[in-house]
């Protein structure tokens, strides 16, 4: 094996591919080789690093130097100045938006993004090589399994699980140790355990990012699963518009076969597992796990009502245990460090970390994972550097599509499952989306319903129906023909469907649409008495005017497509709001700037 | 996979290809590598240091090049960080200096004073 003096850790997620770290990775290789350096310094493509939105990512060790939006032309300079004589290109390093104090942070244990994070589930993203599993039993993989299986039996294993309070981190939150006991207890001869990694939440990337940087992960927690609940065979069900996270985990799959840790007789204890992909059509239902047993059958992915749950019938009618990619990546983790150790995170009821998906209106978009129990403010502020250009902050959403959002009032509460519900909103798979003043509520609300009413699987009629009446309501709001009365339809409907929709997708569809109006019913109100949107989003309530001042320059009337625009030269302007299509093109051809939407 | 042991061994293996990514105590070797040290010839010591780590499977060590010590008349420098020791810099090297620094100072722990920069400057 040889001796190399430096890493170069080159980010091969989803995000850094997209902005070409593939050439990057290749140009170093190419670099290093024509300084004759390839014997010293190594080049490794690791998993997302999480910090998406400063890709292309560079790290390189021993120093931890950590490069952001690294170009072809950087690569060059980062070889002969860094690699060749050891001094650091500091114009390149990355920017800290959360640490205004320094200008330059030179190594990546410095960077405020990371500091606040506790990394379990992401420990190995973007710090080994997922493509080779020497890499991922360098540090500790495959020690659980191992221990599992020559030293525990497999009730310890569930008594292990259920000390240490894990919750399914798939969105519902349900205690995983309890449900691999109902499913040991359930008898059958033939059980499965499958994995769903269908991760339809728009916004949501944590379980790509687990399975393209640290697929080991799963597959040693899911043999432990089998182990614990008698299960010979494993489904991971992931969607098809995941190729890298797809691609990996059929190497990681083969590799393990290949060493032994997945077939007949591992660790020569008589175990047997094997492990088989399924790829999910991108439905969000899908997601949902009786319409993914379903899909794994061949059938279309519909959900069925429950009971009887998965535990009891699963997969061809057996046994069956689901769990998400995030919960089953710490489960190896728990194995090695013990209950106690989870339990030390996190807080009471909620123990451990979750991994979120930060977007929106926030300066370092990307995935962060916190000890639960931190405030959104630490979130926001702390980790996601704020909000760009000095915007107000308006409200995160949380659990996406199903979920609800948080204002101001609440920036202080701690995250756990309970606390979220408390306030109107929910976990969720952990995406979190930041909005703005420049955001309409309604606006916001709209988008998601609009998602689930595409999404939808039409068996059952409040969801198939009822989303879609709503959605229409909202329409009519945002158009300007919306009433006070619409807004009590709107919730009676909400109550409705909710109550009594099939599966969670139409239980929870109204969610956005009950948070909003209970924290921003103003901004309802606004649009339905005065006809106005507050944010200046709803393109039929804008009005573009042009102000006093006006010099009758004719700038404004020689852009305008559609001829809405009248006066002498010289003369105030005016626009003829019938005939306005409200392009904004006049807004930026006024020298006085005093046309403006309002 | 047969056993826990196999899976050790093949962890021992793997180790030392991430060792750098880790935290890790132990000593540094650090190689003055700026235009002077390049120059002056650190290329082939770093080299050297960097092969008679290997041979011996040294573990505990890192080596890495650095910019410009300082005192470029007595390049090539390299100075070794211990824990809980002084630094120990060593200045006008050559590989074969610096594979008798790795088997005397990293190995067995003796400082090699002749090579030092409190011997060069008397
Ligand atoms: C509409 C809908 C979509 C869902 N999508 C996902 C998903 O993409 N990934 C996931 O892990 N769980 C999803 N779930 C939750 C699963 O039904 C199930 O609760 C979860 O996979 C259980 O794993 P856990 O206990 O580890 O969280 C979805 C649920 C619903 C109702
Ligand atoms: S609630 Fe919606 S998604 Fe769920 S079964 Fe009914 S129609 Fe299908
Ligand atoms: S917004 Fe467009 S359509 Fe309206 S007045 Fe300006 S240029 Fe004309
Ligand atoms: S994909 Fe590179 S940091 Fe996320």
């Amino acid at each position: 094996m040889d001796f190399y003096r430096a890493h170069v850790l080159v980010c091969g997620g989803t995000g850094c591919t997209s902005s070409g770290s593939l050439t990057i990775e290749e140009m170093f290789n190419t670099a290093l080789k024509a300084r004759g350096l390839e014997k010293e310094v190594k080049v490794v493509r690791t998993g997302c690093f999480g910090l998406c939105e400063a890709g292309p990512i560079c790290i390189v060790y021993p120093e931890g130097s950590f490069y952001s939006h690294v170009k072809m032309a950087d690569v060059e300079r980062i070889v002969e100045e860094h690699l060749l004589k050891g001094r650091i290109v500091k114009d390149l390093l990355y920017v800290d938006h959360a640490n205004e104090a320094r200008d330059i942070t030179t190594s990546i244990s410095e960077v405020n993004f990371y500091k606040k994070q506790k990394r379990v589930a992401l420990k190995n993203c973007g710090v080994i090589n997922p493509e080779v599993i020497e890499e991922y039993i360098a540090f500790d993989g495959y020690q659980a399994l191992g221990k599992v299986l020559t030293e525990m039996t497999p009730q310890d294993v569930i008594d292990v699980i259920k000390k240490s309070g894990l919750r399914g981190r798939g969105g519902g939150g349900f205690p995983t140790g309890l449900k691999w006991e109902f499913a040991s207890k359930s008898e059958g001869d033939i059980k499965y355990v499958a994995c769903n990694a269908d991760e339809g939440d728009p916004g949501a990337f944590m379980d790509r990012s687990v399975l393209e940087g640290d697929p080991h992960a799963v597959i040693e927690a899911m043999a432990i699963a089998a182990y614990a609940i008698g299960a010979k065979k494993g489904y991971v069900y992931i969607r098809a518009e995941y190729p890298i996270a797809v691609k990996r985990l059929g190497i990681a799959i083969a590799q393990a076969k290949e060493m032994g840790l997945l077939g007949t007789d591992i660790f020569g204890t008589g175990f047997e597992f094997d492990l088989e992909i399924r790829l999910g059509a991108g439905a969000f239902v899908c997601g949902e796990e009786t319409a993914l047993i379903a899909s794994i059958e061949g059938e279309r992915g519909m959900p069925r009502p429950k009971p009887p749950f998965p535990a009891v019938k699963g997969i061809f009618g057996k046994p069956t245990i689901i769990n998400n990619v995030e919960t089953y990546a710490v489960i190896a983790q728990i194995i090695l460090n013990g209950a106690d150790w989870f339990t030390s995170m996190g807080t009471e009821r909620s123990p451990g970390t979750k991994v979120f998906a930060l977007g929106g209106k926030i300066n370092n978009t990307g995935l962060v994972e916190i000890p639960m129990g931190t405030t959104l403010r630490e979130v926001i502020y702390d980790i996601g550097g704020g909000i760009p250009g000095g915007k107000e902050f308006k409200a995160v959403q949380t659990g996406g599509p199903s979920g609800g959002c948080i204002t101001k009032q609440h920036l202080d509460t701690p995250i756990d499952f309970d606390n979220l519900t408390a306030i109107g909103s929910m976990m969720g798979s952990g995406g979190m989306i930041v909005v703005d003043e420049d955001n309409c509520m309604v606006d916001f609300a709209r988008f998601f319903l609009d998602f689930t009413v595409d999404e939808s699987c039409g068996k059952c009629v409040p969801c198939r129906e009822g989303t879609k009446r709503m959605l229409e309501i909202l329409e009519k709001i945002t158009s300007g023909k919306g009433t006070l009365e619409d807004l009590d339809t709107l919730e009676q409907l909400a109550y409705s469907i909710k109550d009594s929709a099939l599966c969670g997708l139409g239980q929870t569809a109204p969610n956005p649409v009950l948070s909003t109006l209970r924290y921003f019913r103003d901004e309802y109100v606004a649009h339905v008495v005065d006809k106005k949107c507050p944010a200046g989003v709803c393109q039929d309530l804008l009005q573009i005017v042009i102000g006093d001042g006006c010099i009758g320059c004719t700038a404004c009337a020689r852009v305008c497509p559609v001829g809405a625009i009248t006066g002498e030269v010289k003369g105030q302007h005016v626009i003829d709001q019938s005939k306005c299509i409200k392009c904004g093109a006049c807004i930026p051809k006024c020298p006085k700037k005093v046309i403006y939407k309002q | 996979m047969k056993s826990l042991a196999e899976l050790a061994k093949i962890r021992e293996e793997a180790l030392k290809r991430v060792d750098l990514r880790t935290d890790r105590k132990g000593t540094r070797i650090v190689v003055g590598m700026a235009t002077c040290g390049i120059s002056a010839g650190a290329r082939p010591v770093l080299t050297a240091l960097l092969d008679e780590a290997q041979k011996r499977g040294l573990k505990e060590v890192e080596i890495t090049q650095t910019g410009c010590i300082g005192v470029c008349r007595l390049e090539p420098i390299v100075e070794v960080y211990s824990e809980g020791q002084e630094k120990v810099t060593y200045v006008e090297m050559t590989e074969e200096k610096a594979r008798r620094v790795i088997a005397e100072h990293i190995v067995n722990g003796n400082v090699v004073t002749e090579y030092t920069i409190g011997a060069a400057d008397k």
